[in-house]
């Protein structure tokens, strides 16, 4: 037991890692590269594209996709370690996770041949970017009782409705759609699986503004948009197993991602040690010593889950199931320390004022980012459901919906 | 990254769960805990014919010379049978002391012993309420005898050498070793919260003693995280047992027409101990990896470690046994021995209050 590279990832690193030297600058101590959303300007997203076509040109843009699709052909933990290399680099933020991560995967699984050639290799190298139309105001975790419809009207479907939560809908060239076009139906084989352009006529995207006071969303309106036949995937009405197949990637890039905002256990220590009230420095309080404790206990509990991930990536077998708990802690313990990071700073910790608030207000910034965190990708109550059902095997809740055409499931008031 | 057991460490480990299951099924354990017997005295010396007691001892002291990433699983292995045996007092806490300060002759003497099981240790620390190890010993060490009253002390009544903290004329902590069996001590049996594992007092009126080498509360705190992870392991393997049958449990349970475990009250419930058994798995992996390469990060992963498997052993067998509905209240369900086992391990080495509060000032010492 260790935590060093085979002999092959530690000759795959040293490749990696020479070809960024020669080709960025390494990150200065201290110093974070912008996390998606923190920066969507014009020049950003242009030296992003101009990066990953750089790194297609050198292989190196998709290290996991098949060579015939323009990819290295590697291995997942080759993957993972491009990623771990190439965050050491100042790079630009990466835009193509959609792309790259979901829509690409689905159209190798799903895609005719005509489709894979127009689409898979301008994604890989970065010169179009691509977003997600799935969710929907009335259909979050119950994504397959989404009701945007599209109608065959000759060669062209013809949409109407409303999609959400979709990031950098401004700047996408296509978007990955699910829709209705049969209400008839039971809701899941009713839908079917669209790629739109996001430019043609009747796509509004406008922004949304989160509690967080910025907006990194979009809600997305169609209006007669028309789609050809030709961008539909699959068959009419398997539009939910396409799905699945997109979002089975989506969990697997979310997981491997840390969730961002404030700073760690380090930082919390760092702080109640500056603090103090009548008693002396606020570190010395048993009940903060203790949330601290905990903290870091699950902090540490969940990165080494993540080496059990890699281990059996690196020893090529499939991981086990425990990746599914990360994001269900993570996300809910960033609230809880942000929580606990604002208490330490007593009622100063009310304020983002930059003159007051300590770490740049990364703190408060973080307690309200976090909530959104619990909700997307999953809600806390969605991932509980599918530890207990996938991992545990538990057998599922009886459904009122599952028989019913969907033009008769109750709906309710909101959304 | 190769950060888990290998191929020949997990064979060990599904040998010693054949062997378990076989040798001791609930159905013994419970045997041994509405009898008065000290300890499943087959069930020892099967595990001691095995090479369990001698795991980590080098093959030169008589033992197995497998090494800790082995001791770990063996212990995951005992917890998950909730084996009636002092396996982790006589192995993790008095063979480790020895091996950490006993004097060449000590060990010689002592270790093949304990290795073949003909030695059984038991840690006498507490000394009534308050801290598991008491932090002013009334146990008094002079002239190389002891005198006063250790209480209580895990499979103490089974126990033929004790390693007993104490205090030297000057006031100091040591740990000495005292052979029980030669010149005895008054050993007096005290109801135990889980009978499988008996609790006694032991009153010393001049037993004779030897030192181990060292400041004694360097040791202590040495062998104490040492012991942590080795002890994590146990309450690991529990946790994870009482999972398994408080899933078993749910599925085949009805109400309402239809399994308990479609409920997502009760999934979720599940869901949140598979989350803590699975990350006092990962945390415990780390504190076997710190054990066997001897890493300077020892002591905060034994915090880790122990923290999180108390506390995912004390969450899986509470709420396995409240899944139970009443059956799980009855003397005849096993959910109370998981219960017992699991309250029982985690008072044995310190409440994880104390173990947090360790951590905190490691992570504040680093900064």
């Amino acid at each position: 037991m260790d935590f060093d590279d085979t002999r092959e990832e530690a000759a795959f690193r040293a490749e990696a890692r020479s070809w960024l030297e020669a080709n960025a600058s390494p990150l200065e101590p201290g110093e974070t590269n912008p996390g998606l959303g923190e920066s969507d300007d014009p020049d950003t997203i242009r030296a992003a594209q101009a990066w990953q076509a750089k790194k297609a040109d050198a292989g190196w843009a998709c290290i996991t996709w098949p060579e015939a699709y323009g990819g290295r052909g590697g291995s997942p933990i080759q993957s993972v370690i491009w990623g771990q290399e190439e965050g050491k680099f100042r790079v630009p933020p990466n835009v193509f996770g959609i792309g790259l991560g979901m829509a690409g995967p689905t159209l190798m699984a799903h895609g005719s041949d005509v489709q894979q050639q127009r689409w898979l290799p301008k994604m890989l190298r970065g010169e179009e970017i691509w977003c997600q139309l799935f969710s929907e105001p009335a259909a979050g975790s119950d994504l397959a009782g989404l009701r945007t419809r599209a109608e065959r009207d000759g060669d062209d479907w013809v949409v109407n409705g409303q999609k959400i939560w979709t990031s950098g809908a401004h700047y996408c060239k296509w978007g990955i759609l699910v829709a209705r076009t049969d209400p008839n139906v039971p809701k899941h084989a009713g839908l079917s699986y669209f790629v739109v352009d996001m430019e043609s006529t009747g796509v509004e995207a406008r922004q949304i503004r989160q509690i967080s006071g910025g907006a990194n969303f979009n809600e997305v309106f169609f209006t007669d948009a028309r789609i050809p036949d030709a961008n539909r995937i699959s068959e009419v009405g398997n539009g939910w197993a396409v799905a699945i197949t997109t979002l089975m990637n989506e969990r697997a890039s979310i997981g491997s991602g840390g969730i961002g905002g404030g700073g760690g256990v380090k930082d919390l220590i760092a702080l109640a040690r500056e603090v103090r009230d009548e008693r002396g420095p606020l570190l010395e309080n048993a009940g903060i010593r203790e949330r601290i404790a905990d903290y870091y206990v699950r902090t540490k509990g969940l990165q080494f889950t993540s080496y059990r991930t890699l281990t059996a990536l690196s020893r090529g077998q499939t991981p086990g199931p425990e990746g599914s708990i990360g994001k269900l802690v993570a996300a809910k313990m960033r609230q809880d320390m942000a929580s606990l990071a604002l208490e330490l700073q007593g009622l100063a910790g009310g304020t983002l004022d930059p003159s007051l608030a300590v770490q740049d207000a990364a703190w408060q910034e973080a307690y309200l980012w976090a909530p959104g965190m619990r909700i997307a990708g999953g809600t806390d109550e969605i991932l509980r459901n599918i530890i207990a059902e996938r991992v545990l095997r538990l057998p599922p809740e009886p459904r009122v919906d599952k028989e019913l055409a969907f033009r008769d499931v109750p709906t309710g008031s909101q959304g | 990254m190769n950060f888990d057991f290998d191929e020949d460490q997990r064979l060990l480990q599904k040998t010693a769960r054949d062997f378990l299951e076989q040798r001791a099924p609930l159905s013994r354990v419970r045997e041994i805990f509405e009898s008065d017997a000290l300890l499943d005295a087959d069930l020892w010396s099967g595990v001691a014919e095995m090479g369990w007691t001698g795991a980590a001892i080098p093959e030169s002291h008589g033992g197995a010379g497998f090494g800790y990433l082995e001791l770990a699983l063996l212990a995951e292995e005992t917890g998950r049978a909730l084996a009636p045996i002092p396996f982790g007092s006589s192995v993790y806490l008095v063979t480790e002391a020895l091996r950490l300060a006993g004097s060449d002759e000590q060990q010689r003497r002592w270790l093949p012993e304990l290795a073949a099981g003909r030695r059984i240790g038991a840690f006498a620390a507490a000394e009534g309420p308050g801290g598991h190890v008491a932090a002013e010993p009334g146990v008094e060490w002079r002239d190389g005898a002891l005198h006063g009253a250790k209480e209580p002390v895990l499979d103490g009544a089974a126990a033929n050498l004790a390693l007993v903290l104490a205090r030297d004329p000057s006031g100091g902590r040591v740990l000495v070793l005292a052979d029980l069996q030669a010149n005895g001590a008054k050993n007096e049996p005290l109801e135990s919260l889980d009978p499988s594992r008996p609790l006694a007092r032991l009153v010393f009126e001049g037993t004779r003693a030897e030192r181990l080498q060292g400041d004694g509360a360097a040791l202590l705190a040495r062998l104490e995280d040492r012991a942590a992870i080795l002890f994590a392991f146990e309450q690991l393997g529990g946790a994870q047992r009482c999972l398994e049958e408080a899933i078993a449990f749910a599925r085949s349970r009805y109400a309402f027409g239809r399994p308990i475990a479609s409920f997502q009250a009760v999934k979720h419930q599940l869901a949140d101990l598979y989350t803590a058994v699975e990350l006092a798995r990962s945390n415990c992996y780390y504190g076997a990896w710190a054990l066997h390469a001897q890493s300077d990060e020892l002591p905060a992963a034994a915090c880790l470690a122990r923290i999180s498997a108390t506390e995912a052993f004390e969450a899986c067998s509470q709420e396995s046994l409240h899944l139970h509905g009443g059956v799980g209240f009855t003397w005849e369900y096993d959910c109370h021995l998981f219960l017992r086992r699991s309250k029982l391990l985690s008072l044995a080495l310190g409440s994880t209050g104390r173990w947090k509060d360790r951590l905190v000032a490691l992570l504040d010492e680093a900064a």
